[in-house]
């Protein structure tokens, strides 16, 4: 496997958690480490199960294929496989294999003397799954309280879930994260197209500099967060994203077991207008 | 990690402030002043303005708080011109668009007749707000890009306002202008034609948010990892790759054997943020003008799940 023009000097030794120089060397283009062979293991052995409960479901459709977690009457302990425990192993493969990918990008972060803001927004991820299927599901007493491994059954799981609780989108964390998520896309598309922009300029004009950047937007919005802020601000708008995410599902089922609609009453109720009449709630 | 990871500005520096680029901008549209936010300084650049307004500037600024005062007014209405009930009920008005017996007619003010004007108060001021993106890169000779990443966002806005409601044949498909009341549209609007998860331009459209917001925080993430390389002069990367571009690709090559370029992540970035709207209208579009019940449509095709 060729290795890029520049690559050879930064191959160094060093910078391993775990092992020492045992597993410090490279794969084609990976990366291996300790944490290569944690998530290789977990990996594959995930996946292996996940075809073995394709063949107990008997199907090889992708579209139809669905590890389920086990039933609610098994509450937190361990099911028989065919019932759900394929789904457990599953998971912890799948805990396994994320925090060894998070770590071992901890490890090349090291060895390339960068920061660790990668493995860092990786955690909120992993966070933000390990809310869903392990969390939650402790907090409410069953793992059956967990969505199942499947493209469309994890859809009707949201559909279903969403629906216990109303109308989701009066969940107050709900509107937080769907905002973020809205805002971080919209963030992304004007910071590519601008640096595309000043990079593509016009035809038979010279490529365009941060003067031009922080020009553009200044004309355009009155402010420009600059050529680092950019990134602070993406990455803050992303992780609060994942965050409020986890957030708005972990309330569900634990704090507040109602149609979230009705959390809104607390305001309507405020001692100083519940009482006036008028209006939509008068 | 005891080293600096640079999530904030520590030292802010001040100097006179940036009055921008000339090129081939005309200087009397542009504001003279400019001020600094202590705050703003600790994310990012300090500096509050200058802004360029221009015909486009103030027609969309002009026209976006008319709709705007237009809804609020309509609000106001609603409350009975009590302060206290506009505050109490104020996530919960709603002005709604005409009703499905006018269809495509004009209705009288009160029944969405108000609905329609205020809405194209709105539609002015986004298209001169568009034309503001093109002209002011047209002025510092930069590419349009923002413009064209904007047309994907305007197309979804008009396709949930104006295409749709016309392929329908009634402005009462449009969506109405309150927080609570455009939450629960979205909801019946799903419920409606079955369920819009089985939609596959919907599934292409979360699938392009999500991936937006992965990929900002792994730019984002990457970026600030190499800022003590220099890494967030990105343009300058771009022309003179530096040990910074060399690490970031490097790191990503190294996690998951690919990596993008300095200029190449921006193309990623740019491509998955515009699919998210760009995708999002055609789903919105297609449903009840060509499928009436994705959940139906996605059975009849044979890869919806059953449950017994």
């Amino acid at each position: 496997m060729a290795l890029l023009s520049f690559e050879r000097k930064y191959r160094v030794r060093g910078g391993t958690l775990v092992g020492g120089d045992l597993f410090d060397f490279w794969v084609g283009p990976f990366y291996v480490g300790f944490f290569g062979v944690t998530t290789i293991f977990f990996a594959v052995l995930g996946t292996l199960l996940i075809f073995w409960g394709a063949t107990l479901q008997g199907t090889f459709n992708p579209w139809l294929i669905s590890i389920n977690p086990p039933p609610l009457s098994y509450g937190l302990r361990a099911a028989p496989l065919n019932e759900g425990g394929l789904w457990q192993i599953i998971t912890i493969c799948a805990h396994g294999a994320f925090i060894s990918w998070a770590l071992r990008e901890v490890e090349i972060c090291r060895k390339l003397g960068m920061g660790l803001h990668v493995p860092v927004a990786f955690g909120v991820a992993i966070f933000a799954y390990s809310t869903l299927v392990v969390i939650r599901p402790i907090l409410m007493g069953a793992w059956g309280h967990a969505f199942p491994y499947g493209i469309w059954t994890h859809l009707d799981w949201v559909s279903n879930v969403g629906y216990t609780y109303g109308n989701f989108h009066y969940n107050p964390a709900h509107m937080i994260a769907v905002s973020f998520f809205f805002t971080t896309t919209l963030a992304l598309a004007l910071h590519g197209a601008l640096i595309l922009s000043a990079a593509n300029p016009k035809k038979g004009e010279q490529m365009k500099t941060p003067d031009h950047e922080d020009t553009y937007f200044r004309d355009l919005i009155g402010y420009s967060v600059g050529t680092l802020g950019i990134h602070r601000l993406g990455l803050l708008l992303a992780l609060n994203a994942g965050f409020w995410s986890a957030i708005c599902i972990v309330i569900s089922g634990t704090i507040w077991f109602d149609q979230w609609v009705v959390w809104w009453d607390w305001w309507l109720e405020l001692p100083w207008w519940s009482d006036i009449p008028g209006g939509v709630n008068g | 990690m005891a080293e600096y990871q640079n999530i904030f500005t520590q030292v802010q520096v001040r100097a006179a402030p940036e009055m921008g680029l000339v090129e081939g901008v005309e200087l009397e549209n542009r504001t003279k002043g400019a001020s600094f936010s202590n705050l703003a300084g600790w994310l990012g650049n300090a500096q509050l303005g200058p802004i360029y307004l221009g015909t486009m500037g103030v027609i969309s600024l002009a026209t976006g708080a008319i709709w705007f005062m237009m809804v609020g007014l309509w609000y106001w209405d609603q409350a009975g011109y009590n302060p206290a009930v506009f505050l109490r009920d104020l996530f919960w008005f709603s002005l709604e668009p005409p009703g499905p017996e006018y269809g495509l007619s004009i209705p009288p003010m009160r029944e969405g007749g108000y609905f329609l004007i205020a809405s194209f108060f709105l539609l002015i001021s986004v298209m001169t707000w568009w034309v503001r993106t093109w002209l002011r890169a047209e002025a510092l000779g930069m590419g349009k890009h923002v413009a064209w990443a904007f047309l994907s966002a305007i197309w979804l806005f008009l396709v949930l306002g104006l295409f749709r409601p016309l392929l329908m044949g009634s402005w009462s498909e449009a969506v109405p202008y309150g927080i609570f009341t455009h939450l629960d549209w979205t909801n019946l609007f799903s419920l409606r034609y079955g369920n819009l998860f089985y939609n596959p331009f919907h599934a292409l459209s979360i699938a392009f948010l999500y991936g937006s917001a992965l990929l900002f925080a792994m730019h984002g993430a990457t970026i600030l990892a190499v800022s003590r390389f220099g890494g967030d002069r990105e343009l300058e990367q771009i022309a003179d790759r530096g040990t910074a571009s060399e690490r970031a690709a490097l790191f990503w090559r190294w996690t998951m054997g690919f990596n993008a370029t300095m200029e190449g992540i921006h193309r990623w970035a740019w491509w998955f943020a515009v699919l998210t709207t760009l995708t999002g209208g055609i789903g919105i579009l297609l449903t009840g003008t060509v499928v009436d019940n994705w959940y139906v449509w996605a059975q009849e095709l044979g890869f919806a799940p059953s449950y017994d």
